[in-house]
């Protein structure tokens, strides 16, 4: 086999499990921190990886509403696992960034901002649910009237393996939003794990001189059929399923159904659901003061509208009830997200409902408003 | 490795961290007991010279240690000399802002969201419904239809305070009567001194003629105000494509990112403050949205 024959945008090749290594090193030297999941304390977070070897192989995840259990079954996969409560999103939109430093002179403030490095980071395993989160922060991040620098910095320079899903979880509905189980777009590589091989999907130019030189073979058609089989099954094992055909009407026309106050009786109002949410995206900017009031540093913080904060105004809140914040969470979320940014703010991916200390499952909630609604 | 470059997306980067836009504190006017309006000019001149505004927008008002408040712009829009932020003291950022002297410095940010649409309103009876803080983000407007009187047809101000010595800019009163705007006054209590109209805004409105197929009606105040100054002014028949409401919401970034001014598909920030009303109407009147 010829070393210097690339592969060509588009095409899928399948190498050996080993040959993955190559690739990690090659986007290490490249300047870029790889990031993928990897079990720690008895959980799944995505961390810093060197080699195959970091990858939680053999594990699988259990899932339900208010669980989740890792499960070490034995396998020799390495992607197999939906995972945990953390998202790429704390990479992009991180939970907590000095936005500047200023420092009292006389009666003036003078900037004092340490320069930031913006990190390269190469995600490895961004699963289709979570693909399409990061193309919904794109929307929400990357306007024309307004491009937020925090995230652009970062987002520009990452660089994508995305992995398509075969073995969803029991709280999984990617394919009920059309995000998944398959990875569509805007990935620089899109990988599916076989027993044996990977199957990589060349997405950019990038992807395709990182692979110069890596051994591969075109995938046959009886592998490509069994990745296409593994597909369909995935998409009919969804744990979940939500109707979003009569969406968003039906949720904005039922704002003032009594339900909600059913929904505010369970719910604590915790802010799990918007911090465990990969297109949660809202943010509240702090000052730090030191004690003697000369130095100050601004710090952008993840926010929650299940914050009683949130909306808050002189003379009152606007919304003051949990009823009012579930409703707003979940009417952005299926509804005038919608209207905002073209697509709904949901991408099927579980988290709300495992992470939920109340159980309340996104899901089960918007059929029993349309049945309520119904009536 | 040759030729791996970082690029995925296209669009330029900026990084806007040179820090806040100084201002400083030329002039402070006492309004009220709790309220003053806050005359300011940019630290670099040549910034104060390019600022420009127009009625109805909002700066984000920062102090170092304290924080950002959203705060209207109350002056004219034509003066390029300073810009005046009338401001309540009721919050952690303003009651901070109340300890500020003249020649302390502040961050401004902006200026930011919808404006009153007074190009469009040309031609038309203008009526400006507002109580207390509400009248600051109208100033603005009147001081536009002085300038370009000709341009309106009649001009009412119906404006109302808590109490008589709530009442704010009275010393311009006379010269905003001269200039045939018709400025009428309530307060909710009255005293042995006042001898004027005791009651809310919107419970006046059947003293006025009003013409509802050329009136365009301006409202700016506490929401519970607004409620009832739109439920008037539809009871006139004045269609909702021509009742413009500006609206208060917790505004953290003022550019629609952060999420806190959201109210149905909008953030308040940019796609508002001022709303032409139809646009409001689905989300209005739903409790606590």
């Amino acid at each position: 086999m010829p070393n210097d024959r690339r592969p060509e945008i588009g095409g899928t090749i399948s190498i050996q499990k080993q040959a993955f290594d190559i690739i990690l090193s090659r986007l290490r030297e490249a300047g870029y921190q790889t990031i993928g999941p990897h079990i720690k304390n008895d959980t799944l977070v995505y961390e810093p990886i060197e080699s195959l070897n970091d990858l939680p192989q053999g594990y699988v995840t259990e899932q339900e509403a208010g669980r989740f259990r890792l499960i070490h079954n034995g396998h020799h996969r390495y992607f197999d696992l939906i995972p945990g409560s953390q998202s790429w999103k704390q990479y992009l939109f991180p939970p907590r960034l000095d936005l500047l430093t200023l420092q009292k002179n006389g009666k003036n403030w003078e900037l004092i901002t340490p320069t930031q490095d913006i990190p390269s980071y190469a995600f490895i395993g961004v699963r289709a649910c979570e693909m399409a989160a990061i193309q919904i922060q794109d929307k929400a991040f990357l306007r024309e009237d307004f491009n937020d620098p925090v995230y652009h910095a970062r987002r520009v320079k990452v660089f994508i393996l995305a992995v398509n899903c075969l073995h969803p979880a029991g709280t999984c509905f990617c394919a009920s939003m059309e995000t998944g189980p398959r990875v569509k777009d805007g990935f620089d590589l899109c990988m599916t794990e076989l027993d044996e091989v990977f199957l990589l999907t060349i997405g950019s130019e990038l992807a395709r001189n990182l692979l110069t030189g890596v051994p591969f073979e075109l995938s046959s058609a009886f592998v490509l059929n069994n990745a296409e089989r593994g597909l369909e099954n995935a998409a009919q094992q969804m744990g979940r399923t939500l109707v979003i055909s009569d969406l968003p009407d039906m949720i904005l026309n039922n704002l003032d159904n009594p339900y909600w106050q059913e929904i505010a009786k369970r719910c604590l109002s915790c802010t799990n659901c918007t911090q465990v949410c990969p297109t949660c995206f809202c943010w509240d900017a702090i000052d730090q003061m030191n004690l003697s009031g000369t130095e100050t540093r601004r710090e952008r913080v993840w926010d929650s509208c299940f914050n009683p904060g949130y909306s808050y105004v002189v003379g009152g809140n606007t919304r003051p009830t949990i009823s009012s914040r579930y409703r707003q969470w979940l009417s952005h979320k299926l509804g005038t997200w919608k209207q905002q940014y073209g697509t709904f703010g949901c991408v099927g991916c579980g988290r709300c409902i495992t992470w939920c200390p109340a159980e309340i499952d996104i899901t089960r909630e918007v059929s029993m408003l349309r049945k309520e609604a119904q009536q | 490795m040759t030729n791996l470059q970082v690029a995925t997306l296209t669009k330029k980067i900026t990084y806007p961290n040179k820090g806040p836009r100084w201002a400083e504190i030329t002039t402070i006017t006492n309004e009220t007991s709790d309220i003053s309006t806050y005359w300011l000019k940019f630290a670099n001149p040549a910034m104060q010279a390019s600022y420009r505004f127009q009625p109805g927008q909002f700066n984000m008002v920062y102090l170092p240690g304290i924080g950002e408040a959203a705060i209207s712009i109350s002056s004219d829009a034509a003066d390029h000399t300073s810009i005046g932020h009338t401001i309540r003291f009721v919050g952690n950022v303003t009651r901070a802002v109340s300890r500020l002297k003249v020649g302390d410095v502040v961050g401004l940010r902006g200026p930011f969201g919808t404006n009153w649409p007074v190009k469009e309103l040309e031609g038309k009876d203008v009526f400006i419904a507002c109580g207390g803080v509400g009248l600051p983000p109208l100033r603005p407007v009147i001081y536009h239809i002085i300038h370009n009187r000709e341009k309106y047809g009649k001009v009412t101000l119906l404006y109302g305070a808590r109490t008589a010595n709530e009442l704010m800019y009275t010393a311009e009163h006379e010269a905003w009567c001269k200039a045939q705007i018709d400025v009428e006054l309530t307060v909710d209590r009255g005293d042995s001194n006042w001898t004027g109209r005791v009651g809310v805004v919107p419970m006046w409105f059947y003293q006025f003629r009003i013409d509802s197929h050329k009136t365009a009606v301006l409202t700016c105040g506490p929401e519970i105000m607004i409620r009832f100054v739109i439920y008037e002014a539809l009871a006139r028949r004045i269609p909702p494509e021509n009742i413009f409401v500006s609206l208060e919401r917790n505004m953290k970034c003022g550019q629609g990112s952060c999420g806190h001014c959201q109210l149905g598909p909008y953030f308040v920030c940019k796609d508002g403050p001022v709303f032409r009303f139809d646009a409001l109407q689905p989300f209005f009147n739903v409790e606590e949205f």
